[in-house]
């Protein structure tokens, strides 16, 4: 008989994990590269949210002066064409970048949960049309969506964020709605039902909190492409308008005129969004693993 | 199977009729047509001027006529002609097709070439630092995102070769064109193929855990039978059902790429059509993806029933 370490098997099941930070520390140990992304978000969502802090200098603020600066040790990240910082407008970028990402995020998901909430609770011809329009829609590559979206509404931040949220709905209404239809059979589901509550009650106490763990897994992977999408439509000219500084129009207005005497003004946008996405890619892994066990890789 | 096809073929039509009246649709809500920027330019406006124009373009008729129109002609094959170059739109689309389809091809072989053999790789060595790197690269492969990817590239042969193949004219020999698109389609299939690697690992690990792999194990079969004649001949078959998401995944990405590196294909015209309100291009750009991505995945499900015996459709 092998001795089984009760100790050591305890603390990998964190069964002996306590308070807040411990429950940290066991996500830390158990997903490294989640803990990573974590991180990154957090970097992400604080330079965001304090932007106007610690940035160094104004991100619109032009000057002749240091037009086309190399990176030194007051712009750490160089100048652009018109001598604004890089880094300064990186930093507000961020701001965009989330922004944009959450509220398109968050936007399509409400219409998604509506959407498949009610297919998969109604039923009968809703349900048949409902599913019709997302096969549509879906029959549109996301980017070629949001691209003419953005193009017929014209530009502006809101717009943006509408033309990115509407090719989010199909995805997050399938997966509501697929997890409706095996909840509504559910024993404690028709023991509500019994107990006199009304349909519109049963749906939204206790069939929707039961969707809520693939949604917010959906959700985190949804952010990330929500983040690319609004950079590339930037980047064509169709996203975000000036003055904002958007991640995705710095690079298409420095890219191919200045690659060659200016490559920080390549490097650095890119490596804010690539960094920002990695992040919610991680972060949703790992909460994908927590949180469906089902589908964990 | 017979009636099973019909219906399917049923859908696949009415998909992509209302396709066509919501990309219809939102042309016609976008502020400001063709015409509005003509006079844009020029500064002033003569109302009278203006009218001729928009009633010579046929944009004076009522929307539901409008539409009736362009699908009569969709169905007989006349597109109706660009604003901007006047010229039919089929000549402008036409020539433009094999640049992309060329394009999509080669991106398409480099992430299966990648994809297909690191996501088994991946698998079989769950859990070690090998698994870990492929799956940082793979995952970093789905945030890069593919314009900087495009940009970096052509830095990094601006730099070191102080010069790159870039599209002037069209290449003369196979050769030469095989290296002019090469670069763009590996841009591209990068992310393809870290798609198509993680879908490749989560399938394998499946398979691997499934009962007839224990057996064969539990039979003295070496590792490498079960791995390869064993698992992977189960674990690639869903992997072919997303080809259909691969293609829309691969459009999204060569009208990115096809703009940065300045090749004139139908995904950087439809960018160029878009910002300039060219409606009959856009519209008939925009049908021609969707037919593209509803065809390739009705292409796949046929596939797949044919070649999984344990798939049948039921009418």
């Amino acid at each position: 008989m092998a001795d089984i370490d009760h100790q050591a098997e305890l603390t990998r099941a964190g069964a002996l994990v306590e308070g807040r930070m411990g429950a940290v520390a066991h996500f830390a140990r158990r997903y490294p590269l989640g803990a990573f992304g974590g991180v990154l978000v957090f970097i992400f969502v604080f330079v965001a949210v304090f932007a106007d802090v610690i940035s160094p200098h104004d991100p619109l603020q032009t000057n002749a002066a240091t037009s086309l600066l190399a990176p030194s040790p007051d712009y750490v990240m160089g100048a652009d064409m018109m001598g604004r910082d890089v880094m300064s407008r990186i930093i507000h970028g961020a701001r965009i970048s989330l922004a944009v990402g959450v509220a398109s995020t968050l936007l399509g998901g409400i219409i998604g949960v509506i959407i498949g909430l009610m297919s998969g609770y109604l039923l009968g011809w809703f349900d048949l049309l409902m599913q019709r329009i997302i096969d549509i829609m879906q029959a549109l590559p996301l980017l070629v969506l949001a691209l003419v979206m953005a193009a017929s509404l014209g530009p502006s931040l809101e717009n943006t964020i509408i033309a990115i949220s509407i090719p989010l709905v199909p995805n997050i209404a399938r997966v509501v709605r697929s997890s409706t239809l095996s909840l509504r059979e559910m024993p404690f589901v028709e023991a509500a039902r019994a107990a006199g509550m009304s349909e519109l009650r049963v749906a939204v106490r206790h069939v929707l909190p039961n969707t809520l763990a693939p949604l917010i897994v959906l959700g985190t992977a949804q952010l990330g492409s929500a983040i690319l999408v609004e950079a590339s439509l930037s980047f064509l000219g169709l996203g975000v308008p000036e003055p904002h500084p958007s991640w995705g129009r710095m690079l298409s207005e420095s890219a191919a005129e200045y690659v060659r005497v200016a490559p920080w003004l390549v490097i650095f946008p890119g490596l804010a969004i690539s960094a920002a996405v990695f992040g919610t890619n991680l972060l949703g892994d790992a909460l994908r693993d927590i949180l469906d066990p089902r589908q964990r890789s | 199977m017979g009636s099973y096809l019909i219906k399917r073929l049923l859908l696949m039509l009415l998909t992509l009729v209302g396709m066509s009246i919501i990309i219809f649709l939102l042309l016609r809500l976008m502020p400001g047509n063709i015409v509005d920027i003509m006079f844009d330019s020029a500064g002033f406006v003569d109302p009278a001027e203006k009218a001729s124009i928009e009633k010579e373009l046929g944009l004076d008729l009522p929307i539901p006529v409008q539409y009736a129109n362009w699908i009569i002609g969709l169905v007989q094959w006349d597109l109706g002609f660009s604003y901007v170059s006047e010229m039919p739109a089929i000549d402008e689309i036409g020539p433009r097709i094999p640049i992309t389809a060329k394009l999509a091809v080669l991106a398409l072989g480099f992430s299966i070439l990648f994809g297909l053999p690191l996501g088994v790789i991946s698998a079989v060595k769950q859990d070690t630092a090998l698994d870990y790197i492929l799956r940082v690269i793979s995952l970093s492969g789905l945030s890069l995102p593919s314009f900087w990817l495009g940009l970096l590239i052509l830095m990094g042969f601006v730099s070191f070769l102080g010069t790159i193949p870039i599209y002037t004219d069209p290449p003369e020999t196979l050769w030469d064109e095989l290296l002019l698109y090469s670069i763009p389609a590996a841009a591209v299939g990068f992310r393809s193929s870290a798609l198509i690697m993680r879908l490749t690992r989560s399938s394998m690990l499946e398979v691997l855990s499934q009962d007839y792999i224990r057996t064969a194990r539990s039979k003295g079969a070496s590792e490498n039978a079960v791995n390869y004649s064993h698992a992977l001949k189960n674990a690639v078959l869903p992997v072919t059902t997303i080809i259909g998401i691969e293609a829309a995944f691969l459009i999204g990405g060569l009208i990115i790429t096809e703009t940065v590196f300045n090749i004139p294909g139908v995904a950087h015209f439809l960018v160029e059509a878009i910002l300039m309100r060219d409606y009959p291009i856009v519209q008939n750009l925009a049908m021609l993806i969707a037919v593209v991505v509803v065809v390739i995945n009705f292409a796949v499900d046929m596939l797949y029933a044919t070649l999984d015996p344990r798939i049948k459709y039921v009418d």
